[in-house]
């Protein structure tokens, strides 16, 4: 266990708790910026298919994870921001406009969305807003001049200083822009939780009552919450229409709203890496399925094996396995494991009992 | 003028007169303490001043302003700061996390700053942070500053809570039933500490509590209330010992029963 000799108060606000922890991230870094140089043009698909994920785990953790709101209608999010984008681009806004644009005007409505949500909690919530994601799926349905209706609408080449980038045209340049944002994402997310914002958030989320007590305003600290996490979810949301290419009302329905919600859940509530653990099982997992069933088919002899539903199967049964014996998700299981080398020989099996699990959803009110 | 002055506060739920026509001030430098059997409306008047509950009748005054105007949140901003009877700690976040929360009062960076993380906010941080810490030293929390508070015995939790208080800076700092569940060597501490908040940092407290000893060691004058209603006010010795206190306690001689 590496100890830090905390020297200034610097030492507790830094990204990086020491250099050991800073040359690993950094590994990381050139690990994912090297990537589509190792792999197929496929494999760099499934790779922005789940930095995507990531990206709009990330918005949806800053409001579950991390203010304590439960919600299951953040496809409304991506929904606003993947039209807002494609239809400034159709109308001839550039890119570097219109995908910003996109971010902020979904945080807008998470904004107006959260007024008449500050009085719900838990269960209440979550069918507010999965209220909200049908609400979305009609209003892209009627305002067919505008969105194409059911039949939907093509997302543009981006078009970036003269440079087109496109999944299928140059899928190198679609993940380093896909990969920017979603660092750039992170890193304002670090920031949020090393500031009196982040843990305004967390106070909102564990005792409203002493939170007011000791001045964070409830009304203010949620509609941030909501802002930035559908800030965050409408960036996702724009970047899934270019990764999808065509989309409709039916891109965003209520499956993706609870594959997200079951996302963050089985990565670990509450934490950065639960984003990303969660989006990769979420993102891979369907993927690497089919691989291992065709793998088995060639080993076994037995050709191709041709069930039908099988990876949903498999991949239910992986979420069952998660929730049951892990509620603190992937993360939580590295916590332990690392703990447990840490501290070797003195990890206690009952470390971790006392921690209840982040949401509040439970707790009727 | 006091520090804090209740002005003939009643509150009523539904047919329930839980506080009823109360009137009482705090003096500025002083330890005020109230006691009273459960349900005397103790902690209802501090819900009261925390603006949880609004009066049906009467005025709450704080240096001299009404504060019922206020939202729950801006009653921190004047300066008054409050522990919880069932402690009411972010479980989730390390003891740190939960004094720096009691800055809230004096944050001055906003969304975009923090989100961005400027240097104006690092500087920030780092004031907040050293007034934390002296909090820390002076409860003596210093080892248990980066630990989880959902892994902490309930003892040191009562004084977390108390030191997220003091991290705000208060002028008036209200303790309900600081002592609750504490052994007596923690009682003893608790004692000291109150006795410095008042004497070294000129905090005044205003307190709910049971333990008589305490009460009578470091109160310079005691309300007591029962059913919602005042009973006696004055130093600790001579409320314990007012006949009206006594029946509430341990009710009615026997003559006035059978009367």
């Amino acid at each position: 266990m590496r100890t830090v000799f905390k020297t200034s108060y610097d030492a507790d606000i830094r990204l990086f708790k020491h250099g050991a922890q800073a040359f690993w991230y950094g590994l990381l870094l050139l690990a994912v910026v090297a990537l589509p140089w190792l792999i197929s043009d496929y494999m760099i698909g499934e790779a922005v298919n789940v930095l995507i994920w990531a990206l709009a785990g990330l918005g949806l953790m800053v409001l579950t994870g991390q203010a304590g709101q439960a919600s299951l209608g953040h496809t409304a999010f991506l929904a606003v921001g993947c039209y807002t984008n494609a239809i400034l681009q159709l109308k001839g806004v550039p890119f570097l406009v219109s995908f910003p644009v996109a971010g902020l005007l979904a945080g807008i409505v998470g904004v107006i969305v959260a007024i008449p949500a500050l009085r719900l909690h838990g269960i209440y919530l979550a069918i507010f807003t999965l209220a909200l994601a049908v609400l979305v799926e009609d209003i892209i349905v009627l305002a067919a001049p505008l969105t194409g209706g059911i039949s939907g609408l093509n997302a543009p080449t981006i078009k970036i200083l003269g440079a087109e980038i496109d999944r299928y045209g140059a899928p190198k340049l679609f993940y380093y822009l896909v990969l920017a944002v979603v660092v750039a994402v992170t890193l304002l997310y670090r920031n949020m939780l090393r500031s009196p914002l982040g843990r305004s958030f967390a106070a909102v989320r564990d005792s409203e009552i002493s939170a007011q007590a000791m001045g964070v305003d409830l009304a203010r600290t949620k509609a941030a919450a909501f802002g930035i996490s559908c800030a965050i979810t409408g960036l996702a949301g724009a970047l899934m229409g270019h990764f999808a290419g065509t989309f409709n009302h039916e891109t965003f329905n209520l499956a993706i709203a609870i594959q997200l919600l079951l996302m963050i859940v089985i990565g670990g509530l509450g934490s950065i890496h639960g984003a990303f653990l969660g989006a990769i099982v979420v993102g891979f997992m369907p993927t690497m399925i089919a691989f291992l069933r065709d793998y088995v088919g060639k080993v076994t002899g037995t050709g191709s094996i041709a069930i039908p539903g099988l990876e949903a199967a498999v991949f239910a049964a992986i979420l069952i396995g998660f929730i049951l014996l892990e509620p603190m998700g992937m993360y939580g299981r590295w916590f332990k494991i690392r703990t447990y080398f840490e501290l070797f020989p003195f990890y206690r099996r009952d470390m971790f009992k006392r921690q209840k699990s982040y949401l509040k959803t439970e707790r009727m009110r | 003028m006091s520090l804090l002055e209740l002005d003939h506060v009643t509150l009523r739920f539904g047919g329930l007169v839980a506080v009823n026509d109360v009137s009482f001030s705090v003096e500025e430098g002083e330890v005020f303490a109230l006691v009273g059997p459960n349900g005397a409306g103790k902690s209802t008047l501090f819900n009261m001043i925390s603006r949880f509950y609004t009066p049906a009748a009467g005025d709450i005054r704080f240096q001299g302003k009404s504060i019922l105007g206020l939202p729950p949140s801006q009653i921190a901003y004047l300066g008054i700061a409050r522990t919880f009877q069932n402690i009411e700690l972010f479980e989730h976040s390390t003891v740190l996390q939960n004094l720096l929360v009691g800055r809230r009062r004096h944050v001055r960076s906003n969304l975009a700053s923090d989100l961005f993380f400027t240097p104006f906010v690092r500087n920030e941080e780092i004031r907040h942070r050293e007034a934390v810490e002296k909090v820390i030293d002076f409860l003596e929390l210093q080892a248990y500053r980066d630990k989880l508070v959902a892994g902490l015995p309930y003892g040191v939790r009562k004084v977390v809570e108390l030191a997220r208080a003091l991290a705000t800076e208060p002028k008036l700092l209200l303790l309900d039933e600081p002592a609750s569940g504490l052994s007596v060597e923690e009682t003893q501490d608790l004692t000291y500490w109150i006795e410095d908040i008042r004497k070294l940092m000129g905090i005044t407290v205003l307190m709910v509590e049971h333990d008589m000893k305490l009460v009578a060691a470091v109160s310079d004058r005691v309300l007591a209330l029962a059913d919602g209603k005042m009973l006696a006010l004055g130093p600790p010795r001579e409320v314990q010992s007012h006949p009206a206190v006594v029946a509430a306690y341990i009710g009615q001689p026997a003559e006035a029963v059978t009367s």
